[in-house]
């Protein structure tokens, strides 16, 4: 076979003669490569993300959801019934063993009313045990406590989002006033900034009061019921497990449920849900992926189009190089180096493009992308692959032309 | 020993049930040196016997020798390195790659016998000023005249320094004038030892040849000294 350089001399010369065919061909990888390192950055950075809310909620927390309505065969979700009740909530506090601490959780959407500004948010009922489960501390000011939660007192602890809607920003929030559902409230606290949640709610956007004062001013009256969910903390990490079966044990004894038939309540650590949202994830950046790659192939089979054409174009070329004592390898090697340019051209600007995209990706819509440099590598030696593979059929093609044959074409 | 040998040389194409026989048993010698013009009407089976000389096609039965070496039952590969080290061709169509230069052209055949590209561009130089089209070396194809076309192809052809060239009615898309400067050209080539076969129909080109060979139906039917040869001896 005659030198690589002058081969792939010989390659870009082709290829440069056909400006844009040689672009529209390789448009084909270009997007190819660049869907598969955009969709893989994406699906990578779903999963951070939720990796990200593991760590911020706490491994070791759990949530308690009431139980689901069944009716005529017709199944709500978990929390479309209350089936917890305050006994519940103090049996689990006092009787199981690994829960470290229990607070139960209401949650209402209203507005918030300051002197200069209306926000409408999400206003918690709680006790102080949430803020140590969810390992979330005071910035300024003090937090809610048990005197609180005693006495009813109108005292709330806003988030940073909160703080900064109704007084505007580097304003101290702390002994102002606002409006819930006409009671006023004093601000006695503001909690330190936590972020987006998993989920991309804005953990921050909160107020919070105790959870007697909302029952009575909020959610008109507390009920033997709890309207909401029950947040747990395991005494370890390693302990979510126990807490699980000791609550599940606790609860299905206090709800007098017969063995054998469903719990009517359910236990979940924040560490499985994790887990399953991370596996809804994977699932859906395979999928995404294996679409790109559908597309890089498609391209492919774009450049053994082209190439095909070409070897039929240059058929008396391929004649004359023949004639002139051209080895059928050599023949070979000239186009297969022609579709490897081309699919290694389209894959790098595809990588540039894909990178660049998943740059704007994150920086328009705040989505977290990581591009993986072994996904990059990945997708320029598939399209080199790409490249060989499609090329092959065509350059074997001319390879293998008659010289007499294809000097007579016209 | 002679540079070309053909002994009991058949082509046979077969298409559906019928055969049809371009050449039955041809036997020819060519001397090293010797000027031969193949002449015959169309479809006498001239073109087939310079494709088998050139190593273009293979004979269907038969022998052929090439400067000593049996040429029946190569491979593709090996009919490609005798075409690059024996043989030069010429065309009627001239066959130059079209938005190629003249000295690119020129240097196609060093390029697949792996000379390195200063030796190359030399000698691919020394045989466009052979031909006298050194001053047009960076003109490409179609900035070329016919005559100037069919003189980068003969200089293509002798760049190797092949014993043999062979041309297959060079003269065929020329005017009379170009027709015979580029058969002067090939009298030269042989003056300096290269070894020329060409094919025509045309008997005034013909007439510049030393040795004449006539076809009709895929045999040689004559074979003869010319006039230029006897005034050459």
């Amino acid at each position: 076979m005659i030198s690589i350089t002058e081969t792939t001399r010989l390659g870009f010369r082709a290829l440069l003669r056909n400006k844009t065919r040689a672009f529209l061909t390789a448009l084909g990888i270009i997007i190819g490569v660049a869907a598969v390192i955009c969709m893989v950055a994406i699906g990578e950075g779903a999963k951070s993300r939720i990796q990200n809310m593991l760590e911020a909620t706490g491994t070791n927390v759990l949530i308690v959801l009431s139980g689901s309505t069944s009716q005529g065969g017709m199944r709500g979700g978990f929390g479309s019934q209350p089936t917890l009740t305050w006994e519940d909530l103090r049996a689990i506090q006092n009787e199981a063993p690994s829960v470290r601490a229990a607070a139960p959780l209401s949650r209402m959407t209203t507005p918030v009313i300051s002197e200069t500004a209306t926000w409408t948010t999400t206003v918690h009922g709680t006790t102080p045990e949430y803020f140590d489960i969810r390992d979330w501390k005071i910035a300024t000011g003090v937090g809610l406590t048990q005197a609180d939660e005693g006495g009813a007192t109108r005292n709330a602890v806003i988030g940073k989002t909160v703080a900064e809607k109704l007084f505007g920003e580097n304003v101290d929030p702390i002994g102002q006033a606002i409006r819930i559902r006409e009671s006023p409230y004093i601000i006695v606290g503001m909690l330190e900034e936590k972020g987006q949640s998993g989920m991309g709610s804005d953990q921050d956007d909160a107020v919070f009061v105790p959870m007697t004062t909302f029952g009575a001013r909020i959610q008109g009256g507390l009920g033997k019921f709890i309207r909401g969910q029950i947040y747990l903390s395991a005494i370890s990490p390693q302990a979510t497990d126990a807490v699980e079966q000791e609550v599940t044990r606790l609860l299905r004894e206090k709800h007098r449920i017969p063995d054998g038939e469903e719990d009517d309540f359910s236990v979940r650590s924040i560490a499985e849900m994790a887990g399953a949202l991370s596996a809804t994830t994977t699932t859906l950046s395979t999928l995404l992926a294996s679409i790109a790659l559908v597309s890089l192939i498609v391209g492919g089979i774009g450049v053994m189009n082209i190439m095909l054409v070409s070897v039929t174009e240059r058929t008396r070329e391929i004649g004359i190089r023949l004639a002139v004592g051209a080895q059928p390898g050599d023949i070979l090697a000239q186009f297969l180096v022609e579709a490897l340019t081309l699919a290694a051209i389209g894959g790098i600007i595809g990588v540039a493009l894909g990178v660049g995209a998943g740059k704007l990706l994150s920086a328009q819509f705040g989505w977290s992308l990581v591009v993986r440099p072994d996904i990059v590598v990945l997708a320029l030696v598939v399209s080199g692959l790409v490249g060989v593979i499609f090329g092959l059929y065509p350059a074997r093609k001319a390879a293998r032309l008659d010289p007499i044959e294809a000097l007579r074409y016209e | 020993m002679a540079l070309i040998e053909l002994r009991d040389i058949s082509k046979i194409y077969v298409s559906g049930d019928t055969e049809l026989a371009a050449l039955r048993d041809v036997n020819l010698q060519i001397e090293a040196g010797e000027f031969v013009a193949v002449t015959g009407s169309s479809g006498s089976g001239k073109s087939t016997l310079m494709n088998i000389i050139g190593c273009l096609d293979q004979p269907t039965h038969g022998t052929y020798h090439l400067a000593g070496q049996a040429v029946a039952g190569l491979d593709r590969g090996q009919l490609a390195t005798i075409r690059n080290h024996f043989i030069g061709f010429v065309f009627q169509s001239f066959n130059l790659l079209a938005r190629t230069t003249a000295l690119e052209n020129v240097e196609l055949p060093l390029i697949y016998a792996r000379v390195p590209p200063a030796e190359r561009r030399k000698r691919a130089l020394e045989a466009l000023d052979r031909v006298g089209l050194a001053d047009r070396k960076s003109h490409t194809s179609s900035q070329l005249s016919g005559g100037q076309q069919q003189r980068v192809a003969i200089a293509r052809a002798l760049v190797t320094r092949p014993p043999l060239i062979l041309a297959d009615e060079p003269t065929g898309n020329l005017d009379t004038k170009t027709s015979e400067s580029v058969m002067t050209l090939l009298s030269d080539l042989r003056k300096s030892g290269i070894t020329v076969a060409f094919v025509t129909h045309e008997t005034d080109i013909a007439a510049y040849a030393e040795r004449l060979l006539v076809l009709r139906d895929g045999q040689i039917v004559r074979d003869e000294r010319t006039p230029a040869d006897k005034e050459r001896s």
